[in-house]
């Protein structure tokens, strides 16, 4: 039973790490023939899904169609040589090889765009959510914090989905009102990802303030130091790591949203002018994509998948440098 | 100056406060607003197909009950072993970051490993596709919940039981656990509302149905997938179908939340 | 507690199953046909209790899905030649016809006049505020603002593009050349958004001003957008009406010989935007009986239900052709 009891637990352990290294390994093999074709180059390119030709594509001959009497005096013969026929060659691209065209796939547009959404959403969450955790641990008295807090705590729980549909419905229009341009936009989407990750780097800040043994703080406020200065010259330094590790915590959440971007982001492959203007972002992409795609456009978005992946993988490992071990 | 400057950050801060409370409060005034107005019997007791949620509700709670059915005991395992075998090893500190990995990567990631693995092989969405994104989403979760929870148990327990001659077993199962139960349900019922509103890994592995379905082996009906394309819907009638669901699921979530919370405050006393 | 509940749910709902009664049918794809279809599957279900399950993911999917064989059937507006279809073990049969307008949103303008040089100018991107000229002359009692166009399009695979890009490649010279008929096009207008589905363009129209987008006439209507009035082939002002997409529907020619394969749009007469819709069906899964049970008894039954969602149902003569062909085939 024991012996049992152990190995079960054992196996249970190693299976975070199969799935982790199984992850990691089926989407690197999805994305390989992508990664083959694409190489590097694919994190810099612009385009999506653009049809590069390569010679003048030859009319096919012997079309079954009939050209209808009332065409006849059209202005080209066979009436339909213009229709791309890429659906004949979708599922196997060893086809697409001998095809005079090939298609171009790159992830810049998306990249850019998830970094971007994942700044706006930082510049504007940063600053609410400090004043809420200090105003919550240092400013208000303890009967109007608890209720906040816990307030806070259930906001944090909410779906991201929630935050999407009220960003298409009523924020999307809000801002365009003030701001100008379209109800979807880079800027939208940043916001939305702002007020979602708002009660959850809160929250942990806010943690991370009620680290700080009263004791330092009271030694500083008898030595006549104002609010201001017990939070900037005590509270911050001594809960620094922990609010670093909060934010950073928050900007791995942004990065990787998909719900609460995919209604307001606008989803056009095409890089912004200004910030009002619509683009896209990696799990926009993804989420948009999927079904349709097959061979190698398939294997583009596990490419894309891959890129997130590693991206929010670099983002966990700064941020459990800056918190060092949990509490 | 000093005290203007304190006036001034104080105001600041408060206002900060203001301004995120408002904005939260906006989007629960809007839910509620929106989704009470669709609220009816018709929506529990009709499928989507006849303009109801009842399927999609269940569907969704089958999913995610499964992946938490699955995910307690590999996830209460993993975290057992890293609190009672582990030691400070290396090794336990290793899996520990990898959980911290899994819980922090993006979920529509999960999506693709899962519709790479089971969507593809098997040629259509499932429920249980479904089911397996959902518990890997939600293993890390149970995994660090034990961990912590276990660690708060006091090592005396743990000696007097090993001094009367129990097995690391049956201390684990009968001491350690039993004490630390009421914070290990906490977590899991957190896990479960994390989940059970979760979109993103579901689009493309359950897929969702307008129909009544409990057979996990095929496309099965799920309320988030549900709400997200009753939303785009121009149609006004789904908009707020989209609405209703969006509250109920809110609802919901903040429900077990609140339960949870209460549980964990009990103990504490 | 609790888990106790959320485990004895969980439990339920694996021990009841399906009792294996009625016949589930997967389907999915174009999303122009979801009204039709989600009204046909809904009496359907209502008589028979089989299920047909049809999510509009785009045609582009629904192609995909039913080559890979994840659904039972596909709906595209694109129409796959004989030769793919044979390639893939396909057969494909229209179900309706439908029609895609100009939906805009611009305060004021009721009755936008759109000629063929308005048309080809914004969407190739040389016309780009809705007080030009070629917009202006056709509307002159119209208040057109100096506002910029915001042209809104499918961020899908879609099959409705492939009928309005085909219309365009028809219409316009330029176009053909440089774009043709595609399921997804980059297009050439700088000041455009995307929508996810032909619901998400419309959703986008209307919560965007002085924005234009294609959206299939079903969607445009129920959703109360503006359409724009075009110019034809036979330079006449055709308002979008049921009844000028049946004057253009009549010059389809759907031929069980080539299976089907037409595409429909610019017709000399008639609202010159339209297309059929098609499903497509594997010659041998599993299901594929279920589904021609399904489509025949959408067609010969309740084929006018789908009027008032805004198509135009097909005519006796070629439902009837549509039955022979599945006959043919040796699927019924």
């Amino acid at each position: 039973m024991e012996l049992i009891f152990k190995k079960l637990a054992q196996i249970s352990a190693s299976l975070l790490f199969v799935i982790l290294a199984a992850t990691t390994i089926v989407l690197y093999l999805s994305a390989k023939p992508a990664i083959q074709e694409f190489g590097a180059g694919f994190l810099f390119e612009s385009r999506w899904g653009v049809e590069e030709t390569k010679n003048v594509s030859e009319v096919v001959p012997n079309q079954e169609l009939v050209v209808d009497g009332e065409d006849a005096d059209d202005f080209m013969e066979d009436e339909d040589d213009f229709i791309d026929d890429e659906d004949f060659v979708t599922d196997d691209d060893t086809e697409s090889e001998t095809n005079d065209s090939e298609i171009i796939y790159g992830a810049l547009v998306p990249i850019i765009g998830t970094i971007f959404s994942t700044l706006i959403a930082m510049l504007f969450s940063i600053p609410i959510a400090m004043g809420i955790a200090v105003f919550l641990s240092e400013i208000a008295s303890a009967t109007l914090a608890k209720p906040i807090s816990i307030a806070i705590e259930l906001l944090a729980s909410i779906p991201s989905i929630i935050y999407g549909m009220w960003g298409l419905f009523y924020f999307g229009p809000f801002i365009a009102d003030i701001f100008g341009g379209n109800t979807v936009s880079l800027l939208v989407a940043g916001l939305v990802l702002g007020v979602m990750v708002i009660p959850f780097m809160a929250a942990l800040s806010r943690d991370a303030i009620g680290t700080v043994p009263d004791m330092l703080k009271e030694s500083a406020y008898a030595m006549g130091a104002t609010k201001l200065e017990v939070i900037k010259d005590v509270v911050f330094p001594y809960a620094k790591s922990g609010i670093i590790g909060s934010i950073i915590l928050s900007f791995g959440r942004a990065l990787g949203e998909t719900m609460a971007v995919a209604f307001v982001i606008g989803g056009v492959y095409q890089f912004v002018g200004k910030v009002t203007d619509p683009t896209n972002s990696i799990p926009v992409v993804l989420a948009n994509s999927f079904a349709e795609s097959s061979g190698l456009s398939l294997s583009v978005l596990f490419y894309l998948a891959l890129v997130l992946f590693v991206m929010s993988f670099m983002v966990i490992v700064v941020a459990k440098h800056y918190l060092l071990r949990r509490k | 100056m000093r005290l203007i400057m304190n006036r001034l950050f104080i105001i600041f801060s408060t206002l900060a406060a203001v301004v995120g409370l408002f904005f939260l409060g906006w989007i629960l005034y809007t839910l509620c607003a929106k989704g009470l107005a669709g609220l009816s019997l018709q929506v529990f007791t009709h499928d989507l197909i006849d303009g109801g949620l009842r399927n999609v509700i269940v569907g969704q709670l089958i999913m995610s009950g499964v992946a938490t059915i699955i995910g307690i005991p590999v996830g209460m395992m993993a975290g057992i072993y890293l609190q009672e075998y582990g030691g400070n090893s290396k090794l336990t500190e290793f899996i520990r970051d990898l959980s911290d990995v899994m819980m922090s990567a993006p979920s529509i990631v999960v999506g693709t490993f899962v519709y790479a693995i089971i969507v593809i092989p098997t040629g259509h969405t499932s429920g249980w596709a479904g089911v397996l994104a959902l518990f890997i989403l939600m293993v890390p979760i149970i995994v660090r919940t034990t961990d912590d929870m276990l660690k708060l148990v006091p090592i005396e327990l743990r000696e007097a039981g090993m001094a009367i001659g129990a097995s690391k077993y049956h201390v684990t199962m009968n001491i350690v656990i039993r004490y630390a139960r009421e914070g290990i349900m906490t977590g899991i019922l957190l896990a479960f509302a994390r989940v059970v509103g979760e979109t993103a890994p579901l689009l493309y592995t359950s897929g969702s149905s307008e129909f009544w379905s409990t057979d996990l082996t095929s496309t099965f009906p799920s309320l988030t997938v549900s709400i997200y394309n009753l939303a785009t819907m121009p149609d006004e009638e789904m908009v707020q179908l989209g609405w209703t669901g969006a509250f109920l699921l809110t609802a919901m979530v903040l429900i077990i939340n609140l339960i949870g919370r209460y549980a964990n405050n009990k103990q504490r006393r | 507690m609790n888990m106790k509940k959320i485990l004895a749910l969980g439990l339920l709902g694996l021990t009841i199953g399906t009792a294996a009664h009625a016949a589930k049918i997967e389907g999915t794809g174009s999303s122009f046909a979801y009204p039709a279809y989600k009204a046909w599957s809904k009496v359907y279900y209502d008589e028979t209790d089989n299920q047909v399950n049809y999510t509009p993911t785009g045609s582009g999917s629904g192609i995909k899905e039913v080559i890979a064989g994840h659904v039972d059937f596909g709906g595209s507006d694109k129409p796959l030649k004989p030769k793919a279809l044979r390639k893939h073990g396909l057969i494909m049969f229209p179900t309706a016809i439908g029609a895609i307008t100009f939906a805009y949103n611009v305060e004021g303008v009721d009755n936008l006049r759109l000629s063929e040089a308005a048309i080809s100018g914004i969407m190739l991107g040389k016309i780009k505020y809705w007080d030009d000229e070629p917009i202006t002359r056709e509307n002159a009692g119209a208040s057109l603002p100096h506002k910029e166009i915001l042209f809104v399009h499918r961020s899908d695979k879609s099959g409705t593009t492939f009928a309005f890009t085909y219309y365009l490649s028809k219409m316009n010279k330029e176009w053909r050349k440089k774009f043709g008929a595609k399921k997804v096009v980059e297009w050439p207008s700088k000041n455009r958004i995307a929508g996810k589905g032909n619901f998400g363009v419309a959703t986008a129209i209307k919560s965007n001003a002085y924005s234009i987008g294609y959206v299939d006439y079903a969607d445009a209507k129920k959703n109360g957008l503006d359409m724009a009035i075009i110019e034809n082939r036979e330079k006449a002002f055709i308002k979008p009406t049921p009844g000028s997409f049946e004057a253009a529907a009549v010059f389809a020619d759907l031929d069980p010989k080539k299976d089907f394969y037409a595409n429909i749009a610019y017709p000399p007469k008639g609202y010159p935007v339209v297309t059929a819709t098609f499903a497509l069906v594997p010659k041998d899964g599993k299901n594929s009986k279920e589904v021609i049970k399904f489509f025949e008894y959408a067609l010969t039954k309740k084929n006018q239900l789908i009027e008032p969602v805004g198509y135009v149902p097909l005519p006796e003569a070629v439902i009837k052709k549509i039955q022979g062909y599945w006959v043919e085939k040796g699927l019924k």
